[in-house]
């Protein structure tokens, strides 16, 4: 896997999220109130809603637009929604975060 | 043939009396004096007062409505100076002579002062009434020392309540351990502990010598030489029956004024109870006695002369909430006694009976005090318990095998087991009333029984009672939770922030037991608010607990730009705030300018990454924030008014932008929004605001709880003020209320529904006092809320907000 690196986790405020561009569409980063890291696709399954800007709570966030709450860990919608988005992979190597786009990148392809 | 009757006094004891006289015919006329200027209310929830758990609305028994409903005349403010025995009559203070032909005295007690020096300096109260409460939370705003002279229970009250109000408090108490009278050493020990675990300092053996200042208390002496700073000290060391205008008339009084068992004085036409009546050669201080008295004194009054008071023994307990604690009967160590002790130093668990002969004849029960109730029915049947003495400490659950659960425990209460020790209720009576008359509710349970109506300690009984009563058809949960992760209503939540002075969102959820880790998206914006609005110069906001919008002080549009709407002031602008716009258009490709509802100008599909941008050339040109995307503040709608217009009647124009000056900023539980038109043509369209104001000629008529959205609803009149001065006070107090007591997301007129029309206008219109706290609370409030967003984030705050992290993947990477 091709890990490039996105900057380190204090640059995300806990329980929030910061975008990342690419020539694929923004992707989300989040970091939660116990400082798990998470990417996803920042375009909510519902109407593509930034997900970023949403509420993040527990390892969820909750879409700014109509409030689909999806899952951080699975890209799924929970409770009665359905769809997914995807999930990037990120790692985090001290305070550096870095993602791995080859999967988002060979499906777009 | 009616008999005048005469009541001096208007505690709960005479209240009780009345009503137990009403179930009777009507004969007798009534008139109460009442020295306090005010109706019956439950004087054993002031503490909850004090500790903001309760208002004082919450805390009337009778209101005015119910004296006028029984033609029962009330002298609020009266106090009888003299009883003329020979004439049969009674005069006030204020002069009022009032004939009699039964006369009850009910004065009630006077707190003890301890005549050290200084006892009468300005700063030394007593607690007593809802006077003394409002005088303490009043010295409580200055958030400053405290010194409560007395570890009883009256004190221990007082010192938690000026505690949860803010305040660093001291109790002194003269003996060793607190409420010797209720606790052996060991519950005392305990009680100290769990008291000072909540900050509270206790220092006990304390003499209190002295109370020093100049002009005001400063200190407090004890005669130790140890010197306590103070501002205010609260004396409550006791009180004594007051007797004194009794004894004036040449009637009996020893400690009190000496009654037969029929509550009869010396004088057969004057009758006493309640604090100030000795009978047996005892004087009570607790509801339940008293409130038997009121039933003998009703029953003598309305001719059953064999209606007689039988002493009893009455169980304490503490008002304080988190503290629990039972204390029935005699617990002094005696050769004839045994006891009985169960200690669990971690759970802070201590439980003692005193036995004589195999029966109980006194209990004290610390921090787990659910058999209280079935102690003291075995204490009170005299029950002999020698064949369940090896688990009898354990409790009801632990007598004859395997353990009841709680429901259970209270389905295997005898039907004459007393449920609610300050009204004497027994089991058999809620149970009857509930299936006899259909009752459904726990307020008509209430109602009906008075069972948990006065301190409500026993509401979980009764509840489990109307449960095993009414099956699956009973619902305790009527109030809606305020989301999945607690089983808190709004109300309750907002009540216990205040209670337990919770200034985090981490510490309501762990306080009062969230179910999630971090909430969820309609919790967390929520709980933000409240804590907003209850300490706004403590509490640190939580950006990410708040709604995009109000993140980024912008609207979020569908396709994830947006919109931003500069304030223009009453909806006034000029050339050069026009042009700034334009240029700003031009500059950012900004794709639509919409003028809005609310007189200003919207500008729509800004990228997020521009709106720094955006608001500084904004901010060059003299704009704020419009707020647009805020529970907060929107617009001031206005017409022309007095300035242009021929019909206008006062200038709502300068009023509009005055009162939308002045509350800019403020954040409130949903959008407020409001207009002022300046004649009742109405050409603002304020009567179908949040608030709004329509001039006419004698002033201001205030209108309130409008709505044009979701629902359509004309206003209702708040009330007409004569000047621009009064209006904007009604207007920033009404909406202070609003903020103190909506639910988040609730709108005013929803809230105006729910908590009832009348009872706005009553404390905005009427109480003067109320309306001039309110407004001063929300211009403390003003001071930490009037900072433009735009101007803060134009100079770098949360400037990670508009900003990608990277940019990655790219050709040509731009970091």
């Amino acid at each position: 896997m091709n890990w490039i690196a996105i900057g380190t986790i204090s640059d995300i405020p806990r329980r929030g999220a910061r975008c990342v561009a690419t020539p694929q569409g923004k992707i989300a980063v989040f970091r939660t109130a116990d400082d798990e890291v998470f990417a996803i696709e920042d375009h909510c399954p519902h109407k593509g809603g930034p997900l970023s800007q949403g509420i993040v709570h527990g390892a969820a966030v909750t879409c700014p637009l109509h409030n689909w709450v999806i899952s951080l860990e699975t890209g799924n919608a929970l409770g009665a929604d359905e769809g997914a988005v995807r999930t990037i992979p990120v790692k985090r190597e001290g305070e550096r975060l870095f993602i791995a786009l080859d999967a988002l990148a060979s499906r777009a392809a | 043939m009616t008999e005048k009757l005469v009541i001096i006094g208007n505690g709960m004891a005479p209240g009780r009396m009345l009503e137990h006289l009403l179930e009777q015919a009507g004969r007798y006329v009534v008139t109460i004096f009442n020295a306090e200027p005010r109706v019956n209310y439950d004087r054993i929830m002031l503490s909850p007062v004090l500790s903001g758990e309760k208002a004082y609305e919450e805390i009337i028994i009778h209101g005015d409505g119910w004296y006028i409903k029984h033609g029962i005349t009330l002298y609020k403010g009266h106090k009888i100076v003299a009883i003329d025995r020979q004439a049969k009559t009674v005069t006030s203070d204020h002069g009022v002579t009032e004939p009699y032909d039964k006369l009850v005295i009910a004065t009630g007690s006077v707190p003890f002062i301890i005549s050290v020096p200084g006892h009468n300096l300005p700063g030394v109260l007593t607690y007593r009434d809802l006077d003394d409460v409002q005088a303490m939370m009043l010295a409580a705003q200055s958030r400053a020392k405290a010194v409560v002279i007395g570890g009883g229970l009256l004190g221990l009250e007082a010192a938690a309540g000026l505690n949860s109000q803010g305040m660093d408090v001291t109790v002194l108490h003269v003996m060793p351990t607190l409420m010797e009278r209720q606790l052996d050493p060991a519950a005392g020990y305990l009680l100290q502990r769990a008291v000072e675990q909540r900050g509270i300092k206790v220092i006990t053996k304390a003499n209190t010598q002295a109370i020093t200042g100049n002009g005001k208390v400063e200190q407090v002496e004890l005669a130790d030489g140890t010197v306590i700073p103070a501002t205010l000290v609260v004396m409550a060391v006791g009180i004594r029956p007051n007797a004194a205008l009794a004894k004036d008339a040449g009637i009996a009084v020893n400690r009190g004024i000496v009654v037969d068992a029929g509550m009869r004085s010396n004088d057969p036409d004057i009758f006493a109870l309640g604090e100030c009546a000795e009978v047996g050669g005892m004087v009570y201080g607790l509801v339940a006695p008293l409130y038997e008295m009121a039933r003998v004194a009703a029953r003598q009054l309305a001719g059953d002369e064999t209606a007689a008071f039988v002493h009893m023994d009455t169980p304490t307990k503490l008002k304080v909430t988190g503290i629990d604690l039972f204390s029935l009967g005699d617990f002094a160590d005696g050769d004839d006694r045994q006891e009985i002790v169960l200690r669990d130093a971690s759970a802070g668990v201590y439980k003692r009976l005193v036995l004589r002969d195999d029966r109980i004849i006194g209990t004290v029960l610390y921090g787990e005090t659910s058999d209280g109730a079935w102690f003291n029915d075995l204490k009170k049947k005299q029950t002999d318990i020698s064949q369940m003495r090896d688990t009898l400490i354990f409790g009801q659950s632990y007598q004859g095998g395997a353990p009841l659960d709680p429901m259970a425990a209270v389905a295997a209460l005898p039907d004459d087991a007393e449920i609610c020790g300050c009204n004497g209720v027994c089991k058999g009576k809620i149970t009857g009333a509930i299936t006899g008359k259909g009752l459904t509710s726990l307020d008509d349970v209430r109602a009906h029984t008075k069972a948990s109506a006065s301190c409500g300690s026993c509401t979980g009984l009764v509840e489990k009672l109307m449960v095993l009563t009414l099956g699956d058809t009973y619902n305790p949960a009527a109030v809606q939770p305020m989301c999945s992760c607690t089983t808190f209503g709004h109300d309750e939540v907002r009540r216990l922030i205040k209670a337990k002075r919770l200034k985090t969102i981490p510490a309501v959820m762990q306080e009062l037991e969230w179910k999630t880790s971090c909430g969820c998206a309609k919790c967390r914006p929520a709980l933000n608010y409240y804590l907003v609005c209850d300490w706004p110069d403590e509490y640190a906001d939580d950006y990410q607990s708040r709604f995009i919008n109000e993140r980024v002080h912008a609207n979020i549009q569908k396709d994830g730009t947006y919109s931003v709407v500069p304030r223009m002031w009453g909806g006034v602008t000029n050339a050069a705030e026009l042009r700034a716009i334009a240029d700003v258009v031009d500059k950012f490709e900004i794709p639509m300018v919409k003028v809005t509802g609310g007189q200003r100008i919207d500008m729509l599909g800004i990228r997020k990454e521009d709106l720094p941008a955006v608001w500084a050339d904004l901010g060059q040109a003299g704009f704020v924030s419009g707020h647009a995307y805020a529970k907060g503040l929107r617009t001031v709608k206005t017409c022309v008014g007095s300035d242009w217009c021929r019909f206008g009647t006062q200038d709502s124009t300068g009023l509009g932008i005055r009162i939308e000056k002045f509350m800019w900023g403020s954040w409130t539980p949903a959008k407020v929004k409001m207009a002022v038109s300046g004649c009742p043509r109405n050409c603002a369209e304020a009567t179908c605001k949040d608030v709004g104001v329509i001039c006419v000629d004698s002033g201001y008529e205030i209108h309130f709880a409008g709505a044009a959205g979701l629902d359509i609803k004309g206003t209702e009149v708040l009330g007409l003020v004569r000047t621009e001065d009064e209006a904007l006070e009604h207007i920033v107090a009404l909406t202070q209320m609003y903020r103190e007591q909506g639910r988040y997301l609730e709108r005013i007129y929803k809230w105006a529904k729910r908590i009832g029309i009348a009872e706005v206008k009553r404390q905005i219109m009427d109480d003067g006092e109320k309306r001039q706290a309110y407004y001063e609370r929300f211009v403390f409030s003003q001071k930490f809320a009037q900072v433009d967003p735009w101007s803060e984030r134009v100079s770098g705050k949360d400037k990670h907000e508009f900003r990608p992290m990277a940019s990655v993947g790219f050709a040509e990477a731009a970091e």
